[in-house]
């Protein structure tokens, strides 16, 4: 008999692998993808495929200089291309989103050590880079349906930015044409209804939980309406379903556990509307969301999970 | 006092949805022929290990003792054939230690020791304690603790439910499946006795409910009211979740209580017994015949027919695999126990021990080992852990020595069930990761 292979138990393990969640993810931005499409125009498709493919380049080669192991196959640089595409408008020089993808790609993720080890959002953070490095590209809309505008086209305000009074008046836009994103802004933070259809299935296939959504959500309603705000308006503008639902639930950069998910989430929503009613932006998802990654460890340092049967010190001694 | 019967079971955190694989629950279990040659070690249970009581060239009956020892955590070993003691020998045992064993040369005819009768009848704790020592009984469902040790609950901790164990949550074993639909009579006959000795007023027998057969005959016999007027015991059907048999996973299912880190299934006033050490228990106060026989599952991709076999304690796999038909595969990995918590083996020389309860051999597919990346943090493992660890916090700590790091993370609380390596994407060796934590803890002297 040959030599017997001995491992430690368990010597069984499950079917999801990194690549298939990629997978799924991937399939849960279907729908925003297509969304874009439908309300930009194919541009929005260019967009798209030059951040992906920005992405899957920056990443094969940085592993191929790191000389480590190839990680193009797990996708999740594919996933990161996606949503970095999702986060800009859809005049974007395509110059300027390749240069967010290696961002996001090389000094974002490969620099702190790969999939797994980068401490904020990869994709957020290159929108944060774009929108402080070309502040003028990165906040010019397009009307939706206006399939034909450049650059010097006339622009429209956000939802968010006519809120805050930043461009011209906007006046009221009406809830279906948010849900359905009929409105201007970023490629996938338009139309709700597909970010909602991505987000279920995502909860469906366990890839995510529930628990940073709708806590993230809820925290923004009331909050919203605490400060005298329009909830629903809140929930439906801006990049706020597109981060619930694809970018606070990023593993690598959100707590591991039940409890300092729910922390995490009450913080980005209360964030989030602290900085779209005081802060000079009209838009604070993608900031609160980085900031609360930068806090998760510490999160994770305060609240932490009861080991089975263990009673807690604090409680007395009286517990059982 | 009796407490209230649960309808339903308690909440447990986490587990996995391991595959069953549960081929062999059909076919009735097969009485293997005594082999020409038994090795019985001397350390088949947790604690000290027992000293050989016969010398090369000794006649030894089927049930004579041929080890035992004066340690209180041990538990004798008793011929399982009767023969010519070959030779006293060393072997290896899963764990890589050595540890003596008797050689015993079959004569073939099964001769009884003549000192073998029935036990005087048992009424008090004390005498039941006796009974399972002399017995050699031991935790049949896998972990081997002497049940004397077990039954001897100390004062002041009051038992208010026992439990038995059909949970039988690891994948591919079956030989507990087969033990209640084939002796459920002697199985309630042990509770019975077990209950009046300990004077307990609710017993549960829990049973994953993917074994409705098993729900069905075992409630058919335990609501007989003539044995059991007050109706004290009843069966509680689990959700097939892995790891429901787990001791402490098993409590809280079925009582809401959590054994505290480092404390028994006493301290919250409940026993646990496995079916099959009850039901041993029950014939062996019927006819005195110590443990000599093993029900265990051989299966396995590598295994030609797969089945339910009564073996000799101390059968070499090897012969108990050819019984079964031989390998139809090179087999590349040998398991003793389910997938899930069962040991790598090096050989299929190694005996059948008491605490046996499968055999499985892989053939190349399904030993192949998976592939490891880098922790995506995606939490799969803190949700799938019945015990409320941390496991990827954990690897780390081990991976970094870090003893303080891993006492903080309650190390220790991990009863190793696998479901978080179970459950990662990334295919990381967590349980390993952990066990290596363990011993770290336990070299700086630091078991809490």
């Amino acid at each position: 008999m040959e030599k017997l292979i001995v491992s430690s138990s368990p010597h069984f393990n499950g079917k999801k692998t990194t690549q298939n969640i990629m997978l799924d993810v991937i399939i849960g931005l279907a729908p925003a993808m297509a969304a874009s499409v439908v309300v930009f125009g194919l541009r929005a498709a260019v967009v798209i495929l030059t951040c992906v493919a920005s992405c899957v380049l920056s990443e094969y080669l940085s592993r191929r200089v790191m000389k480590r192991p190839q990680t193009v196959g797990d996708l999740s640089c594919v996933v990161t291309g996606i949503l970095l595409a999702l986060n800009l408008p859809v005049t974007i020089n395509p110059l300027m989103a390749v240069f967010g993808s290696v961002a996001a790609i090389v000094v974002v993720k490969q620099m702190f050590g790969g999939i797994g080890q980068n401490f904020v959002n990869p994709a957020l953070t290159a929108r944060i880079i774009l929108m402080n490095s070309f502040p003028a590209p990165m906040t010019h809309w397009t009307a939706a349906f206006d399939y034909g505008a450049t650059a010097d086209a006339v622009t429209t305000a956000t939802p968010l930015a006519a809120y805050a009074g930043f461009n011209e008046t906007g006046g009221h836009i009406p809830y279906l044409d948010m849900f359905l994103g009929r409105t201007g802004g970023c490629l996938g933070e338009t139309c709700a209804l597909a970010i909602l259809i991505g987000g279920i299935y995502l909860i469906v296939r366990k890839v995510i939980s529930p628990v940073i959504p709708v806590t993230y959500l809820a925290t923004v309603a009331v909050f919203s309406a605490l400060l005298g705000r329009d909830p629903l308006f809140d929930l439906l503008a801006g990049g706020l379903m597109l981060g619930a639902f694809f970018m606070a639930t990023d593993y690598t950069t959100s707590p591991l556990y039940f409890k300092a998910r729910i922390v995490f989430a009450v913080g980005c929503g209360l964030l989030t509307v602290v900085i779209r009613e005081f802060g000079s932006l009209p838009e604070g998802v993608s900031y609160s969301i980085v900031l609360m990654n930068i806090l998760t460890p510490l999160i994770e340092r305060y609240v932490k999970p009861t080991a089975f049967g263990k009673v807690k010190e604090k409680k007395g001694k009286g517990a059982r | 006092m009796q407490q209230p019967f649960p309808t339903r079971p308690f909440k447990t955190h986490g587990g996995a949805p391991v595959p069953h694989h549960k081929n062999t629950w059909q076919a009735p279990s097969v009485v293997m022929p005594p082999p020409a040659r038994v090795v019985i070690p001397m350390q088949q249970h947790i604690g000290a290990p027992c000293r050989p009581t016969v010398k090369k060239g000794d006649y030894v009956y089927l049930g004579q003792v041929v080890g035992d020892s004066d340690a209180y955590v041990c538990a004798p070993i008793h011929a399982s054939v009767s023969g010519t003691v070959a030779e006293i020998t060393q072997v290896m045992l899963t764990g890589g230690q050595m540890t003596e064993a008797v050689v015993v040369e079959s004569d073939g005819k099964m001769e009884k020791d003549p000192a073998i009768a029935p036990p005087a009848p048992i009424t008090n704790k004390k005498q039941l304690a006796d009974a399972a020592r002399r017995a050699g009984l031991v935790g049949l469902g896998g972990a081997g603790f002497p049940a004397h040790v077990k039954l001897n609950v100390p004062e002041g901790k009051e038992i208010d439910t026992l439990i038995i164990n059909v949970a039988e949550c690891e994948p591919y074993v079956t030989s507990d499946h087969r033990e209640a639909l084939e002796n459920g009579q002697n199985v309630l006959e042990g509770i019975y006795k077990v209950k009046e000795i300990l004077g307990v007023h609710r017993v549960l027998i829990a049973i994953e409910d993917n074994k409705p057969d098993v729900i069905e005959k075992l409630r058919e016999i335990a609501d007989d009211p003539q044995k059991d007027p007050q109706d004290e015991v009843r069966v509680l059907p689990l959700k097939s979740r892995y790891p429901q048999g787990a001791e402490k996973v098993l409590v809280q299912a079925c009582t809401g209580r959590k054994v505290p880190p480092g404390a028994l299934p006493a301290d919250v006033g409940c026993l646990v017994m496995n079916i099959a050490s009850v039901s041993f228990l029950a014939s062996y106060m019927r006819t005195g015949m110590p443990l000599t026989l093993k029900r265990v599952t051989i299966d396995g991709s590598a295994i030609k027919e797969p089945k339910n076999v009564i073996v000799p304690i101390g059968t070499p796999i090897q012969k108990v695999v050819e019984f079964c038909g031989g390998y139809k595969a090179e087999p590349r990995k040998l398991l003793m126990g389910g997938p899930m918590m069962g040991i790598a083996i090096t050989s299929d020389e190694l005996p059948i021990l008491k605490q046996n309860n499968a055999i499985l051999a892989f053939d190349a597919q399904e030993a192949r080992l998976y592939e490891t990346t880098a922790c995506i943090r995606c939490g799969r493992c803190v949700a799938a852990c019945p015990m409320e660890l941390m496991p990827t916090k954990l690897e780390k700590a081990a991976e970094k020595k870090d003893v303080e790091a891993l006492l903080s993370l309650d190390v220790m609380t991990c009863m190793e069930c696998g479901c978080c390596a179970f459950s990662c994407p990334a295919g990381r060796r967590l349980v390993q990761a952990i066990r290596l934590g363990k011993s770290y803890v336990k070299k700086a002297g630091g078991k809490k």
